[in-house]
């Protein structure tokens, strides 16, 4: 018998993080970047937490990144593996791990991008092993 | 300006109960800031500045001021979590000694167990700026600190039965209080054997959930002179809020780092000079890393320190969190910074329980992390130091 998944609540979404939550629901995750000071940064934002720039687009991300860290939730109905993941683009961005055996997660895992239906909200960006 | 003696902790009160099911949270708050000015030699129209953080009530000051009848010259609702209250001190030993106010009083009560509500955040706006692109993915407090321990322990090869070590010292220090929540001995072996909660924390690593509260009562020198309690003054302080630095996450230091040497460098100490220091324990990893992070030891060797019995009083060599903290006594309103200020001001006072009391104390640390450890948290270290 397969797992039940977890119910994954909806994100609350602002006018501010439509995009975000536009290109999710096209399949990519994105960004953000400054083009001030060229930074990228997670989670994107109007003004660039680095050098105040109000000059900053949402940019896609190759969708690949490596384990930071992570742990197993366990004392709940249906465990998952909550992580933050490293992008291939510098920042590192919370998430879960699924599609793969929890036992076998490990930090400097090489991740790649996934989307797992909300709540009746958007798809939201997750990772899996490999 | 530095804060260094212009400051005194006149009163401190630790409300004995653990379940508040016949109290309302304003009437906690009432008792604690009671107790505190009995303690003190105070009374409550002596009072001239307030300082809460968001446990209390309706609009916060507004609310308990009303509630207490309380007439203000100085308010300050600073949250930072559960460091807010270590803040306090350090925020109402600026008042003071700026003459903002004369009699400062710090409030802090919960009653989660009461309300039937497990430890977390209590995030009810949907507007914070971050839920959108954490809450999808299950964040529950316990889980992000475990991701600060499972960093640590991949980097630096901390062990479960290093982290272990923490709790197995606060629970020796449990047995000899009372009020306890958890005051059998527990062993290395009971912790990690202890059922896994969020890898690679178990159950005995954690905090206790409970209701309560405290209060501590803050004046100038020359109307402490005039109290009968022994006098204790701050030296110093330091603040800090760490977060995910725009997606540069680093889950290997805490903000202990930048409040720590504020504090010491305020004081004119070093860690080597403190006998007693009260941490906040929401779990055993958040202690390991604020002793690396405050300088009591290098980093990633966090581990190698609290084992063996370094953190037990009258037997290692930094007797920490002497009534149990929040692994074993109490954690009033899943915030535990206000109980930690109130331990290391028995400690100085000599009132701490004679099993746990530190020989000659005349110099103490209290340190909170407020928060998330491994998302956002405030930090807050603030040195006490024992007079004559």
């Amino acid at each position: 018998m397969a797992p039940a998944e977890r119910k994954i609540p909806a994100p609350k979404i602002n006018p501010e993080t439509a995009g975000f939550w536009s290109a999710a629901s096209e399949g990519r995750l994105v960004i953000g970047r400054c083009r001030a000071c060229n930074e990228a940064h997670f989670y994107p934002r109007s003004i660039c937490p680095f050098c105040f720039s109000d000059n900053t687009i949402l940019e896609t991300a190759v969708g690949k990144g490596t384990i930071y860290s992570f742990s197993i939730m366990r004392r709940v109905p249906v465990p998952y593996v909550m992580a933050y993941v490293t992008l291939e683009e510098g920042p590192t961005m919370m998430s879960n791990i699924g599609d793969c055996d929890p036992e076998a997660v490990r930090i400097g895992q090489a991740v790649q991008l996934i989307f797992k239906p909300s709540d009746g909200g958007p798809p939201v960006p997750m990772f899996r092993c490999g | 300006m530095s804060i260094k003696g212009k400051a005194y902790i006149a009163g401190i009160y630790e409300h004995p109960t653990r379940k508040a099911d016949e109290q309302s949270l304003s009437q906690l708050h009432a008792e604690v800031a009671r107790g505190a000015l009995t303690d003190a030699g105070l009374t409550k129209n002596d009072v001239d500045g307030y300082f809460c953080a968001g446990d209390a009530p309706g609009l916060g000051p507004l609310s308990m001021a009303d509630y207490m009848g309380l007439k203000l010259r100085h308010v300050d609702s600073t949250d930072t979590g559960g460091s807010s209250y270590i803040v306090h001190v350090a925020h109402a030993a600026e008042a003071i000694a700026l003459g903002k106010c004369r009699v400062a009083l710090i409030t802090l009560a919960g009653r989660p167990r009461a309300e039937g509500g497990g430890p977390g955040l209590n995030l009810k706006s949907e507007l914070f700026p971050e839920g959108q692109f954490e809450l999808p993915f299950g964040p529950a407090i316990v889980n992000i600190y475990a991701m600060c321990a499972m960093r640590h322990m991949h980097e630096f090869g901390t062990t479960a039965e290093q982290l272990a070590w923490v709790k197995v010292a606060a629970s020796h220090h449990a047995q000899h209080n009372a009020h306890a929540m958890l005051r059998e001995v527990v062993t290395v072996a009971d912790v990690v054997n202890s059922p896994l909660i969020a890898d690679p924390i178990r159950r005995l690593d954690c905090c206790v959930v409970s209701d309560g509260g405290g209060a501590i009562v803050m004046t100038t020198p020359e109307i402490a002179r005039g109290l009968k309690r022994p006098k204790v003054r701050v030296v110093g302080g330091g603040e800090s809020v760490k977060h995910q630095m725009g997606g540069r996450i680093d889950l290997t230091f805490s903000g202990a780092r930048w409040s720590g040497p504020r504090a010491f460098s305020e004081a004119g100490v070093t860690p080597a000079d403190i006998k007693y220091a009260s941490i906040y324990d929401s779990f055993t990893i958040t202690v390991l890393m604020a002793l690396e992070d405050l300088g009591f030891c290098d980093k990633g060797k966090g581990g190698a320190f609290v084992a063996d019995g370094n953190l037990i009083s009258g037997i290692g060599k930094l007797p920490f969190n002497t009534d149990g903290g929040g692994l074993c006594n109490n954690h009033p309103g899943n915030r535990g910074g206000m109980t930690k200020v109130i331990e290391a001001v028995r400690q100085l006072r000599g009132e701490a329980h004679p099993k746990v009391q530190v020989r000659n104390c005349d110099l103490a640390l209290a340190h909170g992390t407020g928060g998330s450890l491994g998302t956002r948290h405030g930090s807050a270290t603030i040195i006490l130091e024992r007079e004559g």
